[in-house]
């Protein structure tokens, strides 16, 4: 993976350094807050309803032991012991003294990480799949491209002040594991002949105006991919509203000038743009393929492998749910599971995180991923070491067997700690996983995906079944979609009816769960598939008790 | 104009906590919901949050909450406003684990 280069050390050092003058002219006085804030949220920092919150990002969520043990200690030094992954990649430390956090930022600096544009209005964390480099569908490992892309967007003086904050997304696969139609711009590798280039989707996000990406540029060469993003954001940087926020996003523009005309614009700047390109972009790129170059697999036999998956139930149910397909025929992608039933979704101790550190070091290549659906991914085991693996995971509480699971529930922080939130997600989530625990390798595929306001940090829209958190009069209520997808058939789902009060929620998803059962061709038939089959109808008529349909089960 | 006025307490974010403070009878900061002083006045409440919103060197984003009395002292009358004064509800952390509330 990429290190960083004096450059880079370089610039964190004197970002890092302004930020703690800037934290010291805030405390004593010389700033005021309505001045500190833009400061502050460009470097990561929030204050929620508690206290602040460090938003740290992780790179196309890649990191190595190194990386997470540095988050390890901090959690523990500065905060209350424990980090939270985001759906974006990120890391949160959720209760941080204002005094401490230039120390932490310069912790974070001597691994190579920093919380430069976590927030604010400007190109924020690049994401990735989180499988990438590892995946046996993959034409190409995307994050080359992707850190060429934070080289670029970091501290780019055009793009700091856009009309509003701005997501890109990527992937080389074509089963999109990124959710890349629900970024301002996605893009996904493609091959034209032999030559590697993207599709580019513009214009799609969730949040209170969800809209699914359309496709701007059906195949970009990876030469003029770079010039040609920044024709799109010099486009939106022009043109983009800046009268109301709620209006501002690049969705909104697509929208309002249509496909074809943002399509010619973007077409017009990139001509002048790409003529004063001089190739530097492509060196780099050379430099960072080099980078980004497998690691060196080992040829082992299996046997340990096939050994404990014959004769341990336990080991065999774990690879059965938490195992993926590796480029490399031995080798295995490891998915651990930050979802233990009952537990914070996305929420690590310091402890674990070290655990999992340590597994990246001895047996995967000193890789570790997040991915935006809040696991750890150790991309790189080969399978006689999946035993030891699982073993250690075990014994650290990260052995859940649940991914893809109705329990391996995406949530966001929700009003246990957003300032923005409407309601809580957290305990939502903690109560489904308990309540379907028995049941869920019946119930097989499903995504539960919940957030705590309209700004959809939990991706409700694309949940097969997503819940939206709302005040309702001084009440918490919950609103619940069906339908959705944030894959490459990805879809927004649609809203089944009136919400819920939080103490009904439980037996709503009950009672969609229990018709999904029912209907079901097959016990192979997903929760998505029987909907896609059957449409909303039985499953509004479950949820509502209507339709006449005996609910007597 | 009063008649109109919900009771409410003054509350803000502490500049180096960033953990929630009440405005009390006797002027001073509280981490306690139920030390705050409850306003029933819409002059006196204005004139405490521009108070407030003159101490920017240990205040962040100072507002009026409604509230209403409880055995105990002021009680929140939203939910948001009782997850500020107790803290979240996935982890005994914030106020509830440093005796900062009663409930």
């Amino acid at each position: 993976m990429y290190t960083y280069s004096s450059f880079d050390h370089e610039f964190l050092k004197s970002r890092n350094a302004q930020f703690r003058a800037q934290v010291e002219r805030r405390i004593s006085g010389a700033l005021t807050e309505d001045e500190f804030k833009p400061l502050r949220l460009m470097n990561g920092l929030y204050l929620q309803l508690h206290a602040y919150m460090l938003r740290v990002a992780i790179p196309y969520g890649t990191l190595n032991s190194a990386q997470m043990r540095q988050l390890a200690m901090i959690a523990e030094r500065w905060d209350k012991g424990y980090g939270h992954f985001t759906t974006r990649q990120n890391i949160q430390f959720n209760w941080p003294r204002l005094r401490d956090v230039p120390d932490m930022l310069d912790s974070l600096a001597e691994v190579g990480m920093h919380a430069i544009q976590t927030s604010g209005n400007c190109v924020r964390n690049v994401t990735a799949d989180h499988f990438a480099g590892a995946a046996a569908d993959e034409i190409a490992d995307p994050r080359p491209v992707a850190e060429l892309l934070r080289q670029w967007s970091t501290d780019h003086p055009e793009f700091q002040f856009l009309p509003r904050k701005f997501k890109i997304a990527i992937t080389g696969s074509p089963n999109d594991r990124a959710v890349t139609r629900a970024h301002d711009i996605g893009l996904r590798m493609v091959l034209q002949g032999d030559e590697p280039g993207f599709e580019v989707v513009v214009g799609g996000g969730l949040g209170r105006t969800p809209v699914i990406g359309k496709v701007l540029a059906e195949f970009i060469p990876e030469a003029d991919l770079l010039p040609y993003i920044e024709a799109i954001l010099s486009t939106y940087n022009s043109f983009g509203r800046r009268d109301n926020k709620y209006k501002a996003r690049i969705k909104i523009m697509v929208n309002e000038l249509g496909l074809e005309e943002v399509r010619a614009r973007v077409a017009r700047r990139f001509k002048t743009l790409r003529a004063e390109w001089g190739g530097a972009d492509q060196a780099i790129l050379r430099d960072l393929r080099a980078a980004f170059a497998p690691p060196a697999f080992r040829n082992a036999p299996t046997t340990a492998y096939d050994t404990a998956y014959a004769h341990d139930p336990v080991f065999r149910s774990f690879a059965d749910t938490n195992l993926a397909q590796h480029r490399h025929p031995d080798y295995a992608i490891v998915t651990v599971s930050l979802k233990a039933h009952g537990a914070t979704p996305g929420d690590a101790t310091a402890d674990q995180m070290r655990v999992m550190a340590d597994l990246a070091a001895q047996y995967g290549h000193d890789e570790l991923r997040i991915s935006h659906e809040q696991n750890v991914i150790l991309p790189h085991v080969h399978k006689s070491d999946l035993p030891s693996v699982h073993a250690a995971l075990q014994s650290a509480g990260l052995a859940t067997a649940n991914i893809g699971l109705i329990s391996d529930i995406i949530a966001c922080p929700g009003m246990d700690y957003c300032a923005l939130a409407t309601a809580r997600s957290i305990p939502v989530a903690q109560e489904i996983a308990q309540a379907f625990r028995a049941r869920e390798l019946d119930i097989g595929a499903m995504k539960i995906k919940i957030s705590g306001c309209i700004n959809a940090c939990g991706h409700h829209h694309v949940g097969h079944i997503g819940i939206l958190g709302l005040d309702r009069a001084g009440v918490e209520n919950y609103q619940i979609t069906l339908g959705g997808d944030g894959t490459e058939t990805a879809a927004l789902g649609e809203r089944a009816g009136p919400g819920f009060a939080y103490d009904q929620i439980i037996p709503a998803i009950d009672r969609l769960i229990t018709a999904y059962l029912d209907l079901r061709d097959s016990e192979g038939e997903s929760f998505i598939e029987a909907f896609r089959r059957l449409g909303p109808k039985p499953f509004k008529d479950a949820l509502y008790q209507t339709g006449g349909r005996a609910d007597a089960a | 104009m009063s008649r109109d006025f919900t009771p409410s307490v003054l509350t803000a974010n502490d500049l180096f906590e960033g953990d929630v403070v009440y405005l009390t009878a006797s002027g001073g900061w509280s981490r306690m919901h139920t030390e705050a002083q409850l306003f029933h006045d819409a002059d006196a409440a204005a004139q405490a949050l521009a108070a407030a919103q003159g101490q920017p060197e240990r205040l962040v984003g100072p507002y009026l909450a409604p509230a209403h009395r409880g055995p105990n002292g002021p009680e929140p009358a939203h939910f948001r406003e009782a997850f500020r004064a107790r803290g979240p509800s996935n982890y005994r952390h914030g106020k509830q684990a440093d005796g900062m509330c009663r409930n």
